[in-house]
């Protein structure tokens, strides 16, 4: 006699460590067995585009920073650059050396809370702290720069809102060697961990076609296997200067486009954010950073979409701009939110506990997901 | 890789009986003007033409034109009449490295525009949001629903240029 049974509706948040943030799982669950996943989000949702039409162009740029608050020096940047093509000015070398420099230092910065969170979330506490401390001294290198720690305000609209530090330099090589051998470190202790490999290797697996379909970018898409990076497919700034990598999944340890692989590219892309920063730190031309700041930022009627790649991923803004003082519209192409939608994708089949290792693998930021 | 042009005159050929224009007075992108009934199959068009190849869309934005006529409400907020609603997708192919902008526009007072969501899986999301946001209904879309907002907010569509904020929702009271 076959047994009835029914399917069981589980709320995973919105208050849940490991949804970092607030977000609300409806999982569909058969005893241990996902069915179907509906992620509910909103719940941060404050309308940064409409408080934008309500600002002029330079006063945009604090919200921006509360965007991805992991990563406020990138949305800085884009934001920046599309108000700047807009704009159509050119900037000083110095500034584009600095702000690359920036972007880097804070890919590291995201990526390290990436890392972290995903081994922190199933178990891995250890780690953890050791990448906290090292986190911490870019901090304090942004710090020691514009005074803040998170939300910077650091890039302005044709310069930076300071100068670098006399002692930034100094202090960003002295970084530069304490951090190579952290990332020995973290591989000895949660990159080739055994325990962690059975954790996130051959669990959710993204094929490549369903990653662009589902327009996937940054770590996520990189992990499927495809070496796109918008740093390289579509330059902007002063990257094509610089010699890196575009590290992808090769399925190491298990399928290409897994969980560990998507890990992995995280690590191997600190690397070369540490190679970028290596090649600009030493070249930084002299110069003044506000110089090409416009006295009065008005631009002409236009629209524009520029995009970086930001930690997450392809982080763009769209902005209608009508002539006035402040923009017509402005639309961020938020990577985590695009990333978040091929979560059902992935967790048909696999367990509850595979959900935890599979959201801290997309590793998205609630604050750019809800806006 | 093709120019905004070659892509433009690809389209045309192909779909000369739709209409379709090239708006190339915008200083730093090309806006390709769509039916926004024709937009499922000009998308497939693009995504599966071997010349073309737009594999993923990325970013797909809702926008208040407020070309309307302007009127003033009794208590003096902005009320907007006529004119219309745009849908804007930002295509790029992985493959040939190009990129091409679309636009829709539709009537503000019955906005509608198909869905692109069984040619790129993405659009789900920021069809939804455009939903939710400026109240386009995207057809043939299989889960419309709001996402931002609460599921039951009544008060319309917040980023719509004569959007009012309710003065309670649920018995609270929102300007706080």
């Amino acid at each position: 006699m076959a047994l009835k049974t029914e399917t069981m509706v589980l709320n995973m948040g919105p208050q849940h460590p490991s949804t970092h943030g607030v977000l609300r799982l409806e999982l569909e669950i058969e005893g241990e067995l996902i069915l179907s996943v509906k992620p509910h989000i909103g719940y941060l949702h404050r309308c940064f585009e409409k408080h934008a039409e309500a600002m002029t162009y330079p006063q945009v740029i604090p919200y921006t920073d509360r965007l991805d608050y992991l990563a406020a020096m990138g949305n800085n940047f884009g934001y920046v650059i599309a108000v700047e093509k807009l704009l159509g000015i050119q900037i000083p070398e110095r500034v584009e050396y600095i702000r690359v420099i920036m972007a880097e230092l804070q890919r590291i910065a995201s990526h390290l809370v990436a890392i972290a969170t995903n081994g922190a979330d199933i178990g891995a506490l250890t780690p953890f702290l050791y990448l906290f401390r090292d986190r911490e001294y870019i901090l304090t290198l942004f710090e020691m720069t514009c005074g803040a720690r998170m939300l910077y305000n650091y890039m302005w609209i044709g310069g930076l809102s300071h100068d670098i530090h006399p002692d930034f330099v100094r202090k960003t090589k002295e970084f530069i060697n304490h951090f190579r051998p952290t990332v020995t470190e973290l591989n000895n202790l949660l990159t080739f961990n055994k325990i962690f490999i059975e954790r996130t290797a051959n669990v959710g697996i993204l094929p490549l076609d369903t990653a662009i379909n589902f327009g996937a970018s940054g770590p996520v898409l990189r992990g499927s296997g495809l070496p796109f990076d918008v740093r390289r497919e579509d330059p902007y700034s002063i990257y094509n200067r610089f010699d890196f990598e575009i590290p992808t999944g090769k399925g190491l340890v298990g399928t290409v486009g897994d969980c560990w692989d998507r890990y992995y590219v995280r690590v191997l892309e600190m690397e070369q954010s540490v190679r970028i920063i290596e090649q600009a730190i030493d070249n930084i031309p002299e110069g003044d950073v506000q110089s090409a700041i416009p006295k009065r930022i008005k631009p002409p009627k236009g629209t524009v979409y520029a995009r970086v790649e930001n930690p997450r991923g392809e982080l763009g803004y769209f902005i209608i701009s009508d002539g006035n003082i402040n923009p017509f519209r402005v639309k961020v192409r938020a990577p985590s939110f695009v990333n978040l939608e091929v979560m059902g994708e992935l967790c048909k089949g696999h367990l509850v506990a595979d959900v935890i290792a599979i959201l801290g693998s997309l590793d998205i930021v609630l604050g750019e997901i809800d806006r | 890789m093709k120019n905004p042009e070659e892509i433009f005159k690809l389209l045309k050929k192909e779909f000369s009986e739709i209409i379709l224009d090239l708006d190339k007075e915008t200083p730093t992108e090309s806006i390709i003007l769509v039916d926004p009934m024709q937009i499922t199959k000009i998308g497939k068009f693009l995504r599966e033409n071997e010349e073309l190849k737009f594999d993923s869309l990325m970013v797909l934005s809702g926008v208040d034109d407020a070309n309307g006529t302007k009127t003033k409400d009794e208590d003096g907020s902005d009320m907007i009449s006529g004119g219309t609603l745009s849908v804007y997708y930002h295509l790029h192919s992985t493959v040939l490295k190009h990129k091409i902008t679309l636009k829709v526009s539709t009537q503000r007072e019955n906005p509608q525009v198909e869905s692109v969501y069984n040619v790129w899986r993405t659009s789900d999301w920021h069809e939804r949001e455009a939903f939710d946001l400026f109240g386009i209904i995207f057809l043939n879309h299989p889960d419309l629903r709001r996402i931002l907002m609460p599921y039951d907010w009544e008060a319309g569509y917040p980023l719509r240029k004569d959007y009012k904020n309710p003065e309670f929702y649920k018995g609270m009271k929102v300007p706080y």
